[in-house]
């Protein structure tokens, strides 16, 4: 029997917000994420409705086919979206979702996933963006027997500091059917140890090209120290540079990077790329999108 | 929770008082050691032989032909093994993809040892074609190992009819008879297995002792080398208590024979109700050729683990072949081989009764389970609103 904390079982008997939503106002939205399949042996049909005006979530409802911990993490997402800021929402974790539980077993991780990922569905859904261009649909296919692409795997191991391949079954089923995948997610775990790694180095080289003197703060040897500012800063600047404004100039775009406020990138997009609302809002996630890949998983991209 | 509502009996069952107080001098008074020369030992030993008449008797068999073990999976272990050592130029195996994991993951096992397996699907119904059987038997075949009745369906093989092809290409039979043994009669003199396995702790004796049946010259290598205990066909020093609660547990077991339609009365109640006061209900396997005390149910667009934790709440035991419950994250593989849909196979629930079950309980159960069921659909998106989506996942899942 699973080691459940009361506050699951406690959700699990007595869920909040189950159903659907039916009545808008005026100026409410109402979209839908829905996330797994029945061949899973888990899936969720988030609700959420949006006052259009605010951007907030003012209602969030869950209809849920799972174990007990899919259902107490689809119920405990509920409670944690209603008036919630849409950017602020999409900024939740699986982790939190977890932890809003007293914690979840190791085994049970992959529900609170599915809690963040109909979420996401949802608010791209709400924000126009289709769901098959998603960043996650385009990946290479890892797991087949329960569909995970690389992209998702790399983004659960980054966002959770995974280290095993089991770990990486438990949060997202991967290698949990026939297991032939399993040596693809030590090769995917690899890539992102040493991807940490070189971001740190890099970034260390970049400091040093520019402070020949004194000595740099941080050596190349001490790789598993966090980012200094400084460092961040400049490694982030220096993706920007070298991969993403070439990228923008082949379109008659371009971007500057204005300030880092903590994790926060604050960017002005200039030429083709301002003016255009859905094309910012694009743009932005796919500007997020690489930074989070090459200088931190924590990253968040602003406008202004 | 000693008074729950113990519907769980495939998995494991209660001791009978009866068993208990058999076994207990032979952990506290008789302590002496059976093979010993003096008689403080010695009347132990004579416990253990009529302990071994007890099995055998209940089987069938002669008395030489029961060699005690610790478990279900040593019984099977030591079977497919011995088989093979018996005939060291036979190289093929046969069993079917609904054992249990002691002969599956043996058997994979030995793959990578050189042997090559077949594994015989099932129909729909959980049961084989004996056609098959037959194209996949060749002089090369070294065992066939087939279980007697499924824990998880509870579905009946034709042991015999698969006994007599078999035998045509002259290679040992091995039957696991764990979930058989004390819910259909066995008279192994006229039958065609060669060797047959047990477990105490499915018929009310404690964990921790099983027995093999190996026919009268079948010739046997021991799995445990040591000593000369069970006539050198296992070595260690015997488990009396255990020996002395399989052998009574035998005895009441094979008195209970005669009742046992009394608990097909009560799981056949318990089916019946379900089916008919809850919707969208599915019988899984073969509904005729089928243990006395089984049933498992599918109840589509839900999931088995919160079922089963919704039944906790009421002190109802059960089990489930969905995914969740196991750790693994496929459902069962019995279920799987039976080609359900997954609609059914993730909300798959197993009742097992036992001669402990009271009418009373069945009654509970019927009165509890389709509130727990409503609740949980109402929580589920899959349902008749939705079939549109629900097709198109089974779809793509069968394409796949």
């Amino acid at each position: 029997m699973w080691d459940y904390t009361d506050k699951v079982m406690e959700h699990f008997h007595n869920p909040r917000n189950q159903g659907k939503i039916t009545e808008k106002q005026e100026g409410e939205e109402i979209v839908t994420g829905e996330v797994g399949s029945i061949a899973c042996g888990d899936a969720l049909k988030l609700h959420l409705k949006i006052d259009e005006t605010t951007q907030t979530i003012k209602d969030a409802r869950f209809q849920t086919f799972g174990c007990a911990s899919a259902i107490a993490s689809s119920s405990a997402l509920t409670e944690l979206l209603k008036g919630r800021k849409v950017e602020e929402a999409l900024k939740l974790t699986n982790k939190e979702i977890a932890e809003s539980l007293g914690g979840l077993p190791e085994e049970k991780m992959h529900c609170s996933v599915m809690g963040q990922e109909a979420l996401e569905a949802a608010i791209y859904t709400y924000k126009g963006i289709p769901l098959d261009t998603h960043e996650e649909d385009e990946g290479n296919l890892i797991c087949r027997c329960f569909g995970v692409s690389d992209t998702k795997i790399k983004r659960i191991i980054r966002e959770n500091d995974l280290t095993t391949a089991e770990q990486v079954t438990n949060y997202v089923k991967a290698g949990g059917g026939c297991s032939s995948c399993l040596p693809d997610i030590d090769d995917l775990l690899a890539e992102i140890t040493t991807e940490k790694e070189t971001s740190v180095a890099v970034a260390t080289q970049v400091w040093q090209d520019n402070n020949p003197s004194p000595a740099p703060a941080v050596s190349t040897t001490q790789t598993t120290k966090p980012l200094t500012n400084l460092q961040k800063i400049t490694l982030i600047q220096r993706v920007i540079d070298q991969e993403i404004r070439p990228i923008l100039a082949e379109d008659g775009g371009d971007m500057e990077l204005f300030d880092v406020e903590g994790d926060v990138v604050k960017v002005i997009l200039k030429g083709a790329c301002s003016g255009c609302a859905s094309s910012t809002e694009t743009l932005k996630l796919a500007i997020e999108a690489t930074l989070k890949d090459r200088v931190l998983p924590t990253l968040t991209v602003e406008s202004v | 929770m000693n008074d729950c509502i113990y519907l769980d009996n495939n998995a494991t069952t209660k001791i009978d008082e009866d068993v208990l107080a058999a076994m207990l001098p032979y952990l506290s008074i008789y302590y002496g050691n059976p093979s010993s020369m003096h008689t403080f030992g010695g009347q132990v030993g004579r416990a253990v032989r009529e302990a071994r008449s007890q099995v055998a008797s209940l089987l069938g068999a002669e008395d030489s032909e029961i060699i005690f073990t610790s478990c279900g999976t040593e019984g099977d272990n030591a079977a497919i093994l011995a088989a093979l050592k018996a005939q060291p130029n036979k190289k093929h195996i046969i069993t079917t993809e609904v054992e249990h994991p002691a002969i599956l993951n043996l058997c994979r096992k030995l793959e990578k040892d050189g042997y090559t397996v077949t594994y015989l699907s099932v129909n729909s119904k959980g049961q084989l074609d004996l056609d098959e059987l037959e194209a996949s038997l060749t002089g090369n075949t070294a065992v066939v190992s087939v279980m007697y009745a499924n824990n998880e369906t509870g579905v009946i093989f034709p042991i015999e009819q698969i006994g007599q092809i078999v035998k045509e290409y002259g290679a040992l039979f091995h039957v696991d008879a764990v979930q058989a043994v004390g819910k259909i009669p066995l008279d192994l003199k006229t039958s065609t297995i060669d060797l047959l396995t047990l477990s105490g702790h499915k018929i009310h004796a404690p964990k921790g002792i099983g027995a093999l049946y190996v026919r009268k010259g079948v010739r046997f290598r021991p799995l445990l080398i040591g000593g000369h205990q069970e006539r050198g066909r296992r070595g260690g020093t015997e488990n009396v208590a255990g020996i002395v609660a399989l052998g009574k547990a035998a005895e009441l077991a094979q008195q209970h024979l005669a009742g046992i339609s009394w608990e097909k009365r009560l799981r056949d109640k318990l089916e019946q109700g379900i089916l008919s006061t809850i919707s969208n209900t599915v019988v899984n396997g073969d509904r005729i050729k089928r243990l006395p005390n089984t049933t498992n149910i599918g109840f589509k667009y839900i999931e088995g683990e919160a079922i089963l934790l919704s039944l906790d709440q009421f002190d109802i035991c059960a089990s489930s072949g969905s995914a969740c419950t196991s750790g693994s994250l496929e459902p069962s593989h019995v279920l799987r081989a039976l080609g359900l849909p997954y609609s059914v196979l993730h909300g798959s629930i197993r009742f097992s009764l036992s001669r402990y079950t009271t009418e009373k309980e069945i009654d509970r159960v019927l009165e509890v389970l389709p509130g727990v069921i409503d609740r949980l659909r109402e929580l589920s998106p899959f349902n008749s609103d939705d079939a549109d989506w629900l097709k198109e996942q089974e779809q793509a899942v069968l394409a796949r």
